[in-house]
């Protein structure tokens, strides 16, 4: 099998230092557009050790751009985890405590199996041969990384936006290894306005000629611009009007007055051209199409409760807490409110809480101290009933 | 070591009236302080309702299952009968329809705990007769204009309002000023007169 050499997929190969297991093993996976997905690479690290009997486990769960470094350095950065806030000794989610798995989803580009990876069938990567995921079937092969790990039931399953979303699949779809769920700053559904703005940086990036019809890693190019407009615009969505008039304002970027031509004059435009252009860097074209996809076509209701979304939790022990911020215009607070009505309805354990911060959706990989407070007080409440505290 | 936890009088009352490990809902919980005792000292399946932030962030920081919500909106999402009890706590004369709410509260719950300040206590009326204003005191510290209480009873009014709702009440307990309970039933003059606070049980007919 041979590959052209400019393809700079690293993290899809095997030299990336990541925990690596290979799923699909004995039988494929049969992901809900009908194909079957069989020895398939899942990456994942993990946090804290697994107690004698295993019921320490805490899956957390990524969003969009994330990926299984949720603590520790991520070595495609060399940064620090995108989570390290929440996650470390003496931290809501406590390593000392706890057992924390992160894996990167289905459809991802940091080791998991997704369109950069190379389709083993025609030797080059898979590009928009690869079939399109749901958030389902990430959770479906998350189910398969725990099955590897021995590990029954999760203490709790913990993600933001849409890791809320895989963390809200998990509860209606296996209820028996769920303990506790925290879906945070996410929905039940895409709305028209979710799917509408993923649209516009799927556009983005199709109309890269670099993008070269999904095929750029073997033309050894990268659609750049795409991706970051794609990436600009989600950025957008993710900041409060409050916080982007506090951190730019009008303010203009090293100079003294405009300058009549389309550079970056503002402050903001500075800031989204870098955010757009370093996304690129660390994350794959194709990926960020296939990953926009799975949570449009997200709608649990639909999936599992014939549109009624308390039926999707019908007779559930799971504890939940819902958490959403007041500031967030990505996902509203009234998406939380919904999926507590449906938790209500269901008669469920579910407690609630809208942070009142003015830092919008990003506020979830922030440090919100009554967030911090909230979160650890959930699980410390829960590890108490789970006879873990 | 297991040291019983006191609480303000009148939840203590509240908390008599609970059975040990039944469901129950707290709607307008605040702090948790009823809903942390009834956990830990009565073992019930606890469920809170608060409208405040603050009181939500405490509760839930305090591992109890407590939602951020309107009672006037979100009792209509619970399903029938999902709970044993269902206290409502100094809250009925803070909502714009007591009587919906009553009326909710024992859809969702078989059994209901009512407390409120009694508008019909002496000193209320002697302040309202000798000073010709709204009532101001430890019981109700507001002034008319900012009082976040809309709808006044007194313990007579709310019997009658179960009268009206053929609502039956199963206990009634007046608290005067030193927190000692009297019983409604017997005396009910006496007990509109001296009660600062009253609760009641009800259930449906």
């Amino acid at each position: 099998m041979t590959t052209e050499k400019n393809i700079s997929n690293l993290p899809q190969s095997d030299d990336f230092p990541t925990e690596r297991v290979i799923l699909g093993k004995g039988a494929p996976m049969r992901l809900d557009c009908g194909v079957d997905l069989a020895d398939f690479p899942m990456a994942y690290q993990t946090y804290g050790t697994l107690n004698a009997d295993k019921s320490n486990a805490i899956l957390v769960t990524h969003a969009l751009t994330g990926d299984q470094f949720a603590a520790g350095i991520n070595p495609l950065t060399g940064k620090p985890g995108w989570w390290t806030t929440m996650i470390g000794p003496g931290k809501p989610i406590d390593t000392e405590k706890y057992f924390i798995i992160c894996s990167n989803v289905l459809g991802g580009c940091m080791g998991t199996i997704g369109p950069a990876s190379i389709n083993p069938e025609t030797g080059k990567p898979w590009g928009l041969d690869f079939p399109v995921i749901t958030i389902s079937d990430m959770v479906r092969a998350q189910v398969l990384l725990l099955d590897e790990l021995g590990i029954e039931t999760l203490f709790s399953v913990i993600g933001g936006s849409m890791g809320g979303m895989q963390a809200l699949e998990w509860a209606a779809a296996y209820p028996d290894r769920v303990f506790s769920c925290v879906p945070i700053a996410t929905s039940a559904y895409h709305s028209a306005q979710n799917i509408a703005f993923y649209e516009v940086g799927r556009q983005a990036i199709m109309a890269d000629p670099d993008w070269c019809s999904g095929r750029y890693l073997e033309e050894g190019k990268k659609p750049r611009a795409g991706v970051a407009v794609a990436r600009m615009a989600a950025h957008i969505t993710y900041m409060s009007e409050t916080a982007l008039t506090q951190k730019f304002g009008r303010r203009l970027q090293d100079r003294e007055a405009v300058t009549f031509g389309f550079e970056a004059d503002f402050q903001i435009e500075s800031y989204l051209r870098h955010q757009g252009s370093s996304f690129v860097e660390r994350f794959d074209a194709n990926s960020y199409l296939y990953v926009t996809r799975a949570m449009d076509y997200f709608d649990l209701a639909a999936t599992h409760g014939n549109g009624v979304l308390a039926a999707a939790f019908r007779d559930t022990e799971i504890r939940f807490c819902v958490i959403s911020f007041s500031s967030d215009w990505h996902y509203l607070p009234e998406d939380s409110r919904v999926i507590v009505r449906g938790l209500t309805g269901a008669a469920a354990n579910v407690s609630y809480v809208d942070v009142v911060t003015d830092k919008g959706h990003d506020a979830f990989l922030l440090k919100e101290p009554e967030f911090t407070n909230v979160l650890g007080g959930f699980l410390d409440g829960a590890a108490r009933r789970r006879g873990l505290a | 070591m297991n040291n019983m936890k006191s609480i303000r009088v009148d939840l203590q009352v509240i908390a008599d009236l609970i059975e040990p490990g039944s469901r129950v809902l707290d709607v307008g919980c605040g702090d948790g302080q009823l809903l942390d005792y009834l956990v830990q000292e009565k073992q019930v399946q606890g469920r809170g309702l608060e409208i405040s932030p603050e009181g939500v962030n405490q509760c839930v920081a305090r591992g109890l299952s407590v939602v951020q919500g309107d009672a006037e909106e979100d009792l209509g999402y619970y399903p029938d009968d999902a709970f044993d009890f269902v206290i409502l706590s100094q809250t009925l004369q803070a909502t714009h329809h007591p009587d919906q709410i009553v009326k909710d509260l024992l859809r969702l719950g078989k059994r209901a705990i009512v407390s409120f300040p009694n508008f019909g206590h002496w000193r209320v009326r002697s302040y309202l007769f000798f000073n010709g204003r709204m009532p101001v005191n430890k019981t109700l510290p507001y002034q008319w204009y900012n009082s976040p209480n809309m709808h006044f009873c007194t313990i007579k009014d709310f019997i009658a309002l179960c009268d009206e709702m053929n609502v039956t009440i199963e206990r009634s307990i007046a608290l005067d000023a030193s927190g000692q309970a009297h019983r409604v039933r017997t005396k009910l003059f006496f007990a509109n007169l001296l009660g600062e606070q009253a609760v009641f049980l009800i259930h449906k007919n």
